[in-house]
């Protein structure tokens, strides 16, 4: 019966229904999603957290995570039920023909085996070839993969080589039994847009050379457009849209599908300041005696303005905005704020000096006290700097939230009671109970989808109109500067490389780190890799 | 349906919100669904400290009240005989609950008192003051805690008051170790640290944001300390340095009546009077921990796999 049509089909899922226990009963995870991949075809699926991608993504492989169950609909991998296999051919197959790339590679190896060892582990046990051959066929992939060594490096352990490596090393691991079906779940998402470039590049070498079909996860339509050949939207467990890369791109259909590039869309005018509210001037920092992290850093903060600091993780970003708020004492050099010195120390600074510099943190979830109410959280700062009680600090509480577009009825809920994005606008909305001059962001909208990014951005523009509140706003994201910077100040390795305008820094020439870090931002561009592999020597 | 909606509204992200009960409810939901073994170790408890309150009215007799039959048999008039100078046994059961219950939980209290704060202050400090302190806990650690007690209350005498104090200073050391080792995680939480940003004291940093989010194990260590407290006392009672005559202790009491069980074969019930407020410390020690269980279960956030 099976035509050539049927033959070319590798997975084909009908009407999948899933559900995830929570809450002492079964919730809807995935509400009837078809999916069919082609022999080497790459398919990109794309959402939201918590629109079931990965949940939809594992169920490919006939798994699910514990606590979830698949309720309705067929799987086929190359003609077989999934479903009607028992847990050992299911493994068998895990082995064989179909791999998954996790999203921490560094979580995913066990760190007492080498490199090497781990990479064969499956080929071998499932008696695919011998143990030599093996061996010698992960040193090639190694090599394919763009490693450093190849012949040596699997002779290393886990916590030896970076966090790009291990995600190539276990892309290699995955490619060891050339397999017919790889999963990729969100693998480049922990990495540094610099070494971001390097993995996806290899692994899309390695894909196509191998003619491997493949499932790419992400939540970044960037990155799935140099990846996919179709792109597969998701929201709330349900298709939103399919198509081919190129034609999602250039016309997509829905308006959520629009609304993932929103903040790509964003941008401010960039405006100039004399009028320097804080600055850092020549600062040396260290942690301990030995490990000093930052060089004669100078940066400077127009009142009312938003800068912003760029740079790679360890570039000393964060640093930075210790030593701004006193936790870390400089060894050199000082903080100047509205033309006074500021004590170095955080306990010989004023009650006043305190208030008047704010500080947002990138994960909301541990910014907050998961025992206090919102009414607590909000109320404590107005209490403490402006000595308001009872009905006066409740109704302040109260206006407060209304700022950040939030009512009264969040004022008794508790930070588990609410999602990422409003957990943030408490957070905002604690600093600006201070009424601080100074509001520093420490990567505050990273942990947060596209759509809800957006939506902080735009608050947080609005609140500098309104208040006059200077941002140091702190990030490794570039579509973020382009939306809310009026200058920039890129880091590398502690040292400040340049501080300007938005618009002088964004435009040719670069100085050599700049141009890294901003050619490595993927492009909304499905040729943007390519052009880039071509153009890097 | 309003998921198609596609305007956005922070106000709206968190449709469904869990409908907000009082403690009072929420703790009722809880005792509903708590396991066999944790409404036995309740119920146990609930008597142990309904006896030990209403003691003068429970008991028949007096505490130290003298009859003229010592080592008297089980009887209606004695219900669990007399004791070696003729006081009644079942008075003095029920009122050696007061005593040694008492007397454990104000030590118990004690000792979190001292080793909780001591620990929270060594956790948020991290320096010098968290190395004396920790290594002075290591040297009281060191030494076999029933020898040292024993030593410190032949030094001291064996009045409640020094019983008390020196049980509650050895026990510290555990509630210190266990208090510094979870606060140490919670000190480290950007919401701690963006108090002390704020300008917090140490007082308000302890209390309203570490204190908060480390009360379960706490818990759960004050029921289980409570039992060792209470084994330490009657041990020391039993060695005869704990709670002196003529107060009534489980402890004393095993000792007093102890040679009566060699009396087993001729009266068994006789033979048996030793093991009564032996029988007592166990039920309550085995209780408590059937409590203690299920609470640490419940607040352990792992969810049973089924």
């Amino acid at each position: 019966m099976n035509t050539e049509h049927n033959n070319d089909i590798l997975l084909e899922m009908r009407d999948i229904r899933i559900e995830g226990f929570a809450d002492e009963k079964w919730n809807p995870i995935i509400k009837g999603v078809d999916l069919t991949l082609r022999r080497g075809e790459i398919l990109g699926l794309i959402g939201e957290s918590g629109a079931g991608k990965s949940t939809l993504g594992k169920a490919a492989m006939g798994y699910t995570q514990p606590g979830c169950r698949i309720t309705g609909g067929t799987i086929h991998f190359d003609g077989q039920d999934l479903a009607s296999m028992s847990e050992a051919q299911k493994i068998h197959l895990w082995g064989t023909r179909i791999a998954y790339v996790a999203q921490s590679a560094a979580a995913s190896f066990n760190p007492a085996h080498k490199l090497i060892d781990q990479t064969v582990a499956a080929t071998v046990r499932e008696g695919l070839s011998s143990d030599a051959e093996a061996r010698a066929d992960a040193v090639t992939l190694f090599e394919a993969l763009q490693l450093p060594d190849p012949a040596n490096i699997g002779n290393r352990f886990p916590h030896q080589v970076s966090g790009g490596q291990l995600q190539r090393v276990m892309t290699a691991m995955a490619m060891s039994p050339r397999p017919d079906l790889i999963i990729f779940d969100e693998p480049t998402t922990a990495l540094d847009v610099t070494t971001q470039v390097e993995v996806l590049l290899s692994m899309r070498k390695i894909v196509e050379d191998f003619n491997t079909a493949a499932i790419y996860i992400t939540h970044d339509l960037a990155v799935v457009a140099q990846m996919a050949d179709k792109i597969k939207v998701l929201r709330y467990g349900e298709e939103v849209e399919e198509a081919e890369t190129r034609q999602m791109l250039a016309e997509p259909k829905e308006d959520y599908t629009k609304s993932l590039w929103s903040v790509r869309m964003l941008h401010k005018k960039a405006e100039s300041s004399d009028d320097v509210v804080l600055s850092i001037d020549g600062v040396d920092a260290a942690y301990g005696r030995s490990l000093k992290v930052l060089h004669d850093v100078n940066i400077s903060l127009p009142r009312g303005k938003t800068v912003a600091i760029v740079g790679e993780s360890g570039s000393g970003k964060s640093t930075t905005a210790r030593v701004l708020t006193g936790l870390l004492p400089p060894l050199k050099g000082g903080v100047t704020f509205n033309g006074t010195q500021m004590p170095a120390q955080l306990k010989d600074r004023s009650k006043d000096q305190l208030r008047q510099i704010q500080m947002i943190y990138q994960m909301a979830d541990t910014a907050m006290n998961p025992r206090q109410t919102v009414g607590e959280i909000i109320g404590r700062p107005v209490e403490f700097y402006h000595g308001l009680s009872g009905k006066k600090k409740e109704n302040r509480v109260v206006q407060l939230l209304e700022q950040i577009e939030l009512d009264a009825s969040f004022y008794d809920r508790l930070p588990s009671e609410l999602s990422g994005g409003q957990k943030q606008r408490i957070c905002i909305a604690r600093a600006l109970a201070a009424e601080p001059e100074v509001i520093i962001c420490d990567e505050v909208t990273s942990a947060l989808d596209q759509i809800v990014q957006e939506g902080i951005l735009r608050l947080l523009m609005r609140l500098q109109e309104e208040n006059g509140i200077s941002y140091l706003f702190i990030t490794h994201d570039i579509a973020t500067v382009e939306a809310i910077s009026d200058e920039i100040v890129v880091m590398f390795q502690g040292k400040v490389v340049e501080q300007g305008l938005k618009d002088q820094i964004l435009q040719p020439p670069y100085p050599e780190y700049t141009n890294l870090l901003l050619s490595s931002v993927p492009e909304m561009d499905p040729d943007w890799l390519t052009n880039l592999a071509e153009n890097r020597p | 349906m309003s998921q198609d909606n596609n305007t956005y509204s922070a106000a709206g992200e968190v449709a469904m919100v869990k409908t907000r009960r009082t403690r009072a409810q929420r703790i009722w939901i809880e005792l509903r669904k708590a396991p066999p073994t944790a409404i036995f170790g309740m119920v146990v408890i609930f008597i142990y400290l309904f006896t030990a309150i209403f003691a003068p009215w429970l008991a028949p007799y007096g505490e130290a009240e003298i009859f003229a039959v010592p080592f008297d048999v089980w009887s209606s008039t004695h219900w669990l005989g007399t004791d070696q100078i003729g006081r009644d046994i079942a008075s003095r059961m029920i009122y050696g609950a007061r005593n040694t219950i008492g007397i454990a939980f104000v030590t118990t209290l004690l000792a979190f008192f001292i080793g909780g704060g001591l620990g929270l202050v060594a956790a948020i400090n991290r320096s010098w003051l968290d190395q004396v302190i920790s290594r002075a806990v290591d040297v009281l650690m060191a030494i076999p805690s029933l020898i040292f007690a024993l030593m410190l209350l032949s030094i001291f005498g064996s009045s409640a008051g020094s019983l008390i104090i020196i049980i509650a200073v050895l026990d510290s050391t555990r509630v210190f170790r266990l208090t510094r080792a979870v606060a140490v995680n919670v000190v480290v939480m950007d919401y701690v640290e963006a108090a002390r940003l704020r300008g917090e004291g140490l007082g308000w940093v302890m209390r309203r944001e570490i204190l908060p989010n480390i009360m379960p194990p706490l818990v759960a260590e004050f029921g289980l300390r409570f039992c060792f407290v209470f084994l330490t006392i009657a041990a020391l009672s039993f060695l005869g340095v704990g709670i002196q005559p003529p107060t009534a202790d489980w402890g004393t009491m095993v000792r007093e009546t102890a040679t009566l069980i060699q009396f087993a074969k001729f009266d068994l019930k006789a033979g048996m009077t030793p093991l009564v407020p032996a029988a007592a410390i166990a039920l309550i020690t085995v209780a408590v921990n059937f409590v203690v269980d299920w609470f640490l279960h419940k607040t352990s956030g792992l969810r049973d796999e089924h």
